[in-house]
């Protein structure tokens, strides 16, 4: 394993280390220790790599990550993971706003609870949440799974498009063309799979789907005030 | 019985086109959406004049003393800025928004005259990437398309915090645009109104954008010029903010600037026009010390070699130009004059890119439409207009006598209004007064 100490190494020399790597590296195990809140750690990694990271990050961190394996040991600012390609994040503590946003792949857990917008604008990826969300979580999320172990906040989904939530908590209020959904059996399969993928252990018939009521798809005069 | 002409008295309050939007408004219970930009009387560069050289400064030999034009953005921070032969840059429009033969014929005549074009929301398309040499890549609020490769693969990268026909506002393609491959890059079902978010999903304020910048620098190992896009509307604060945030260029659009698809009301009443936005921008930039360390770029209603005279005179390092751009291809040429009518319009007043069906091929999705605009031949014409223009832009600066256009500098102008005056501050012709100077 490789240490990489953020009290001597600068997140340039850091990022651009991790950049170079070659397609069939050996070096695949990153360490790092002291970020102490520091912005954009592991972003705009390539390749089957996994960096685990002891502390807090800042904003954006593993941000448009694509194929690597990124573990926090700690709590992560706004915008964890954000436009990921595919690979994992997972935070072991709480995240910040925005955590995978417009997210297309791969998949992002979030072991503690996560604030406003998780999953803004969401295009794909799977995102599990072992604690609660903040409000406006899934704004127009287009596609993916998020799934909220604990409970969430107002206008759950305003706006969505395509993507699948599913809540085992209560919400506090779900936003425009928001609705709950059945949960049939093909998404206890979904959200089974996920779940254990994720390692949170949690009942999946316990939990609710939400998505798209499809009504604002195309303007429609009489569904002015729900815009 | 016969109406006395003369009786017939048009209500300033209530012209026939405002009795017509309202009867509409009435009908649909809805806004009108339209594209092109600013249809209303603006102040604009038509109100500056050049001032040519006489006895107290000498002009160029036309055709024969060098004039040149060429322009490096991004030369703050990113370890690739860009050099253009021409400062006139092609601004972002979407494919989706454009057909993909408009967006290769963009692409062909920009690389064959030296500068940029630019990608839009939706992502960036294989074609445009092959024929456009320089390729700036947009950062959008709704991130459609947006992926690392691309930003790797860009020449730039342009976060986009507004857009003069719409400051303030989303993005919208209606259903009717959304095919299949345009639903695909956008991850989106065919079919459906698309809505691009108008605030960007993972930061707020100056302080996040300039962590932003970090992120996007670090992701291409700080290569890419990044540019920071603005509407028109309080320009002084935002361009002192892209500033700060470490933007290495910064493009502010005028209201006058196109679209494919927003409601009139917002391309007629919001931001300011891209007359004093220039001197706001250029303005803020001198404060900071930052004028030509950081470029400027504007757009918003430029037509013509003078009007990009007028900005870079006013301190602008380059344009971009969208509207403009279109019609080189074709838009509202009095062509296919049957299809115009089968959208309620007539050439000239086209503004139905938000329908899809432009009768020129330009700013749709069907493929029977678009191969009415040959990508060599769209490319041919908009190289023409860009060498006319580039003509043009040298002429007026020779004539100045300014052996590089940017070159040109606020004394060789002067203002046909006092509205000009005020909005550009430079004297109104005639006179040594500029509004708002020396207590007056």
């Amino acid at each position: 394993m490789i240490e990489v100490d953020l009290d001597q190494t600068e997140i340039r020399d850091l990022n651009e280390r991790l950049h170079r790597l070659p397609p069939d590296t050996n070096e695949r195990a990153w360490h790092i220790v002291n970020p102490k809140g520091r912005h954009a750690i592991g972003v705009g990694l390539d390749g089957p790599i996994t960096v685990t990271i002891d502390g807090h990050v800042g904003f954006y961190c593993a941000g448009m990550n694509k194929q690597a394996e990124v573990v926090v040991n700690g709590h992560a600012g706004p915008g964890v993971a954000e436009n990921m390609m595919s690979g994992f994040v997972r935070v072991r503590g709480n995240a910040s706003q925005s955590a995978g946003a417009s997210a297309r792949g791969g998949l992002l857990v979030i072991e503690g609870d996560t604030s406003s917008r998780c999953g803004i604008s969401m295009k794909g990826a799977d995102i599990v949440v072992g604690g609660s969300v903040g409000h406006m979580s899934a704004f127009m999320a287009q596609r993916g799974n998020l799934v909220v172990c604990g409970d969430a906040g107002r206008s759950l989904g305003d706006s969505i498009y395509e993507a699948r939530l599913f809540v085992r908590g209560s919400v506090e209020s779900l936003g425009a063309d928001c609705v709950e959904k059945e949960l049939r059996p093909e998404h206890l399969d979904i959200l089974t799979k996920l779940l254990d993928r994720a390692g949170i252990r949690a009942n999946p018939r316990e939990f609710k789907r939400y998505g798209s009521a499809r009504k604002l798809y195309n303007f429609n005069v009489d569904h002015a005030a729900a815009y | 019985m016969t109406v006395d002409p003369r009786l017939l008295r048009t209500s300033h309050s209530f012209p026939p086109q405002v009795i017509q939007e309202i009867h509409r408004a009435a009908d649909q219970g809805v806004y009108e959406i339209r594209g092109f930009g600013a249809k209303r009387k603006l102040p604009t560069f038509d109100d500056l004049v050049l001032l040519g050289a006489s006895i107290s400064r000498y002009p160029l030999e036309g055709y024969r003393e060098r004039c040149d034009t060429n322009v490096v953005l991004g030369t703050r921070f990113a370890k690739k800025p860009i050099e253009l032969k021409i400062p006139i840059t092609i601004a972002g429009m979407s494919f989706g928004a454009l057909g993909a033969h408009a967006k290769e014929a963009i692409g062909r005549a920009a690389t064959a005259m030296g500068t940029s074009s630019t990608t839009g929301d939706g992502g960036m398309t294989q074609e445009e990437r092959l024929s456009s040499k320089t390729l700036v890549y947009q950062v959008l609020p709704s991130r459609y398309g947006l992926n690392p490769d691309d930003l790797r693969r860009a020449d730039a990268i342009e976060v986009v915090v507004g857009q003069g026909a719409k400051p303030g506002g989303g993005g919208m393609l209606l259903g009717q645009k959304i095919t299949e491959r345009v639903a695909g890059m956008r991850d989106l079902p065919v079919g459906i109104d698309q809505r691009s978010a108008c605030r960007h999903p993972d930061w707020t304020g100056p302080d996040d954008l300039t962590i932003k910048i970090q992120e996007l620098r670090e992701i291409t190992d700080w290569e890419k010029p990044i540019y920071v896009k603005v509407g028109a509307t309080r320009v002084t604060y935002d361009v002192a903010l892209a500033v700060k945030a470490g933007a290495d260029v910064i493009v502010v659009d005028g209201m006058q600037g196109g679209t494919a698809a927003t409601q009139d009301v917002f391309i007629e009443h919001a931001g300011i026009p891209t007359l004093p936005a220039v001197r706001l921008a250029v303005e803020s930039l001198k404060e900071l010390d930052m004028h030509r360390k950081v470029q400027l770029i504007v757009s918003g209603g430029i037509r013509s070699g003078a009007d990009v005279a007028k900005a870079l005179a006013l301190g602008a390092d380059a344009v971009a130009i969208g509207v403009a751009t279109l019609i080189a291809l074709g838009c509202n040429r009095p062509v296919y004059v049957e299809d115009y009518h089968k959208i309620g319009t007539e050439p000239g007043y086209c503004h139905h890119c938000h329908t899809g069906r432009c009768p020129v091929g330009v700013t749709t999705q069907d493929p029977e439409l678009e191969q009415r605009l040959p990508p060599e031949q769209g490319a041919r014409m908009l190289k023409n207009y860009l060498t006319t223009m580039t003509l043009e832009l040298q002429t007026l600066a020779r004539a100045c006598g300014k052996s590089h256009v940017l070159n040109l500098e606020p004394e060789d102008l002067a203002a046909l209004t006092v509205e000009a005056a005020a909005m550009a501050q430079v004297p109104l012709a005639g006179t040594n007064w500029i509004p708002g100077k020396n207590g007056y």
